[in-house]
């Protein structure tokens, strides 16, 4: 008998050590780092690229035209770093866009397009091929690939923007009473496996606005910064974010230029 | 269907790492759709690369690799500015042949 009473002190002790010793494995070695590098080095997010490509030359639409005259705010067709400076004040729509509400406004207004067809099938379905505006998206803001994120709030709109995302980023809402700020203030959080961003810090917020839009691996498509909000809402249980609604936009012009001076790398690769 | 691959051929040492992506649904036959219909199997069957026309990989796939697969092979034995083709075969007869030259790794 005594020696069983050992063993289960024996026991004991081991399962203690590996409990206080957990935490610090996770955090030195971070073993999902060296599956994300595997992921992130053959990106088949890189083939939407070409599709978005294809899709913003090609002669679309009732009114058959390209989207070579869409202004992102730096001229007509002019790609190389407009993304950039997305979300941003439009005199000539006297709104302040992000890259995807602006495509839909130049693929309405240049090639005629039924904004309400393009917002229904912007998000594309499990499974499908993907969506248009997410190969256009991925496309545009390729071409700013190595530049800094260099968001201004000059304008008053863009200041009211801002000041509108932060509000609703930190503002607890809906049935769960949750805000963004509750899963994303602090460092270290987990959803389940999935590691958390930590966006009220400078690094953790440039890794989000850098990499958007991404392939989504458990999707199979490349996914954009509207999805993302959209999902997060959803997760929080909080209503239907309409696709490049006004809210969207805040939240995005606060991300953004929380952001301010990350160089963009995308496709990002999600798990 | 069948849209252009990607083909990364970096020559390292003498070791040519040969990396393809792939656009295809590759569907297993299990999967339902929003109506409850079985979508059919669709994957690709064969799948060939040569180096400067020689067969020098020839592989049979099932439904089991993923969705836009990722293919990665080494080569010994090549030089830069050789060049690597990399052709599938689908079981729906759909296929796809695609180029690309042995670069330095830098």
């Amino acid at each position: 008998m005594p020696v069983a009473r050992s063993d289960i002190a024996v026991l004991a002790v081991v399962w203690l050590a590996t409990w206080g010793a957990a935490p610090v494995l996770a955090q030195s070695a971070d073993p999902l780092a060296v599956g994300r590098k595997m992921l992130a080095e053959d990106n088949p997010g890189e083939l939407w690229i070409d599709r978005g490509k294809t899709l913003f030359y090609q002669q679309r639409g009732p009114k058959s035209a390209s989207l070579e005259q869409c202004d992102f705010g730096v001229g007509p067709g002019k790609l190389d770093g407009a993304t950039t400076q997305l979300p941003r004040y439009f005199p000539d729509t006297d709104k302040v866009q992000d890259l995807e509400s602006r495509l839909v406004t130049c693929m309405v207004q240049l090639q005629g397009f039924n904004r309400d067809d393009i917002v229904k099938r912007a998000i594309s379905p499990a499974g499908s091929n993907g969506s248009d505006v997410e190969a256009l998206a991925l496309y545009i803001t390729s071409r700013s690939n190595g530049m800094k994120m260099n968001i201004s709030l000059s304008h008053q709109k863009e200041y009211d923007m801002y000041k509108a995302g932060e509000y609703l980023f930190y503002r607890r809402s809906g049935q769960t009473d949750l805000a963004c700020v509750q899963c994303h203030g602090e460092a270290n959080k987990r959803i389940r496996l999935q590691d958390l961003i930590h966006m009220t810090d400078k690094k953790g917020v440039q890794e989000v606005v850098s990499t958007w839009p991404a392939y989504r691996g458990g999707h199979f498509v490349v996914r954009t910064m509207q999805w993302r909000l959209y999902d997060c809402f959803w997760q929080m249980r909080l209503p239907e974010l309409t696709y490049a609604s006004d809210v969207s936009i805040a939240l995005t012009t606060y991300l953004h230029y929380q952001g301010n001076g990350a160089v963009i790398k995308v496709p990002g690769f999600k798990r | 269907m069948a849209e252009p691959m990607k083909i990364r051929a970096l020559l390292k040492g003498d070791i040519v790492d040969i990396r393809v992506l792939i656009a295809h649904p590759m569907e297993t036959g299990q999967r339902k759709d929003v109506a409850g219909a079985i979508v059919p199997l669709h994957f690709i069957q064969n799948v060939v690369v040569t180096h400067n026309g020689k067969t020098v990989y020839e592989g049979q796939w099932s439904q089991a690799v993923s969705r836009n697969p990722v293919f990665a092979v080494r080569l010994r034995g090549a030089k830069v500015g050789d060049k690597i083709g990399v052709t599938w075969v689908d079981n729906k007869g759909d296929q796809r042949t695609d180029e690309a030259v042995v670069a330095p790794a830098s």
